[in-house]
């Protein structure tokens, strides 16, 4: 299975020299690393290759890592049914870098990248139609960022003087408390207090 | 003056097409929860329809990356809440994919046995709320009674009705009482006649068959194109089913069909849930077959994923400590991705887990049946009349727990 998988990916590599930079098996899963640019054109050689046949389109989400340069993953599922595997897809992207949208390939990626815009701040080029689509109506910031905090910004309760629902900013009446229950043992490679070996 | 007007010629003014915009919910009985359906019709013909969903927008996929593995198993229950633990069902392979954790044979015919409970749970929901979509008021009163039963064996297992958090990674936290296999047994007897008198009141029923036959037809290529999964696609006659094709637990030794449907309309996919839990009933007379051939654990014994037998935790002390860092810590998910995947009642449920190595998901990405199948609403409803809306969105199967999640 790995083995088959493992030379699909070298065939998938080899096709789209510009668009797939690399690819590698895990549990049983393959992984395609490719660029922002060459998006459409590596899913359009997936779709229609004969080897491929990656005719549904699973799931598109983004990934953060805050300390990353470029910060956002953007994950593509794909799944072939004539021919029964599945792909995974990761391009790296910027806050400020648009992606070019694959709606025109896939038209159910359209919700997929509105959803990765609204938690993320994932910009798709070529996208019809770019709203939120998951927050409120006139939300601001991306929730599903590392940086968000996890109680959010804002909390709505109704206003009986005013007849309306009102948004104020969040009041915890207790602190959020995040427990740190990492054992400081576990993964320590050095006894505490030696930090000069490391610099060694 | 009256003379020159209508001396006259008559000059109408160009006819505008003018069309009607109306909100269908966010409150209303067949939007299945809180939908809103901004619709854009000519005359009573939907020319448009721009879904705006999130109104039940939880922020789940965030709150787990807070949560250790042990503490977000729970919000799967209340994704879809009509057939909780299937959704749990694809969490814990998923962990156990980046973990390699191996499922004892007893807790994975436990797990395909409750998936089927859930399976007819969620399909006994659509297929009657379908009906009452379109004016039948008696299939949910029976449905519901059938409901009723399964629930109460979920309660037996796991010690609640529907927020069950009984699957583990791993395994499932309880064995079942011999008692609860043979009533499940008795039900599993008895269910098929029910079916024949749910199936008495619909599927020959002159008003039903008006209201959904050629109602909201997909096409094998538009199946494929839209992502859908489930009774969406077998509805259009692709035999895809991830328990026949990519089979996980115990599925590849169980013998069931793969119902299909011929046109992929809306009568179709009602036809093809009542086989389905047909099938779903022998499935699960299979499961309790074997459960009573095969005793055992149900947890993987001696792994830093289960908790120690309470015995032991009296006399030794490293098992009393292993239960309290399994508890309070949780225990730790090698670094890695996975994309684990079962098929739900209304389609694939997937579950991407991102791993760091620490004891909470980096991110955790879960993947609805429903969020395609309703992205499809304006391709699916164009062109057809403003009361075939909501047989469509009874037909498509959608809870705004999963989507909206």
């Amino acid at each position: 299975m790995s083995a088959a998988l493992d030379a699909l990916g070298s065939h998938i590599v080899s096709s789209q020299p510009g668009a797939a930079l690399s690819h590698a098996v895990r549990h049983g899963e393959l992984t395609i690393k490719a660029t922002s640019a060459g998006i459409v054109s590596l899913l359009t050689f997936l779709r229609d290759d004969q080897r491929c046949r990656f005719t549904t389109f699973i799931d598109l989400c983004g990934v953060d890592y805050p300390e990353r340069e470029k910060r956002f993953d953007v994950v593509y599922h794909l799944l072939s049914m004539p021919l029964n595997h599945r792909v995974r897809i990761k391009v790296e992207t910027e806050e400020q870098a648009p992606v070019p949208s694959v709606c025109s390939l896939f038209p159910c990626a359209d919700w997929f990248e509105r959803e990765a815009f609204d938690m993320y701040g994932i910009v798709f080029s070529g996208h019809p139609d770019l709203r939120r689509i998951l927050t409120d109506y006139g939300f601001q910031g991306f929730p599903l960022r590392k940086d968000f905090p996890l109680s959010g910004h804002v909390e709505v309760r109704y206003d009986a003087e005013q007849q309306r629902v009102v948004y104020e900013p969040v009041k915890l009446t207790q602190a959020f408390r995040s427990f740190d229950f990492l054992s400081p043992w576990e993964g320590m490679t050095l006894p505490p207090g030696d930090e000069k070996a490391k610099e060694q | 003056m009256a003379d020159d007007l209508s001396l006259a010629p008559a000059v109408t003014p160009p006819e505008e097409k003018r069309t009607f915009t109306i909100n269908f919910g966010p409150q209303h009985p067949a939007a299945h929860g809180v939908l809103r359906l901004v619709l854009e019709l000519d005359g009573e013909v939907v020319e448009r329809v721009d879904p705006h969903i999130g109104l039940l927008h939880r922020g789940t996929e965030k709150l787990i990356e807070a949560k250790t593995y042990l503490q977000a198993l729970p919000y799967f229950d209340r994704l879809d809440y009509v057939a909780p633990m299937n959704q749990e069902h694809a969490f814990c392979l998923a962990i156990e994919r980046l973990a390699g954790i191996e499922v004892p044979r007893r807790a994975s015919i436990i797990r395909v046995l409750f998936s089927e409970i859930g399976r007819l749970l969620s399909h006994l929901l659509n297929v009657t709320t379908q009906a009452m979509d379109v004016g039948a008021l008696t299939p949910p009163l029976w449905g519901f009674e059938e409901r009723e039963k399964l629930m109460v064996f979920y309660e037996r297992a796991s010690g609640s009705r529907m927020h069950a958090a009984y699957f583990r990674a791993g395994g499932v936290h309880q064995d079942l009482t011999a008692q609860l296999i043979d009533d499940i047994e008795t039900f599993c007897e008895g269910f098929p006649a029910v079916l024949d008198d749910i199936e008495g009141l619909l599927t020959d029923n002159r008003i039903f068959k008006q209201r959904n036959a050629d109602i909201g037809v997909v096409s094998r290529e538009d199946a494929l194109k839209w992502g859908f999964s489930g009774v969406m696609v077998r509805g259009s006659g692709l035999a895809w089913d991830l328990r026949r094709s990519q089979p996980y637990e115990i599925y590849s030794e169980l013998k069931f069909q793969i119902p299909l449907g011929k046109n992929g309309d809306c009568y179709d996919r009602y036809l093809c849930r009542v086989e389905e839990m047909r099938e779903s009933t022998k499935i699960m007379q299979q499961c309790l077959a074997l459960l009573r051939t095969t005793p055992g654990p149900v947890m993987p014994e001696h792994s830093k994923f289960a908790p120690p037998k309470r015995a032991e935790m009296k006399q030794s002390m490293e098992a009393l400590i292993h239960h309290f860092k399994l508890y309070t810590e949780g225990f730790h998910v090698p670094e890695g991705e996975a994309y684990a995947a079962v098929e739900a009642p209304k389609g694939e449920f997937g579950v991407y887990l991102v791993s760091d190595g620490t004891n909470k998901p980096y991110r955790l990405k879960i993947r609805a049946p429903g969020f395609p199948h309703l992205a499809a609403m304006d391709y699916l409803c164009k062109g057809h009349m403003l009361a075939d809306v909501s047989a469509i969105l009874g037909s498509i199967d959608i809870v705004f727990g999963e989507i909206d999640r």
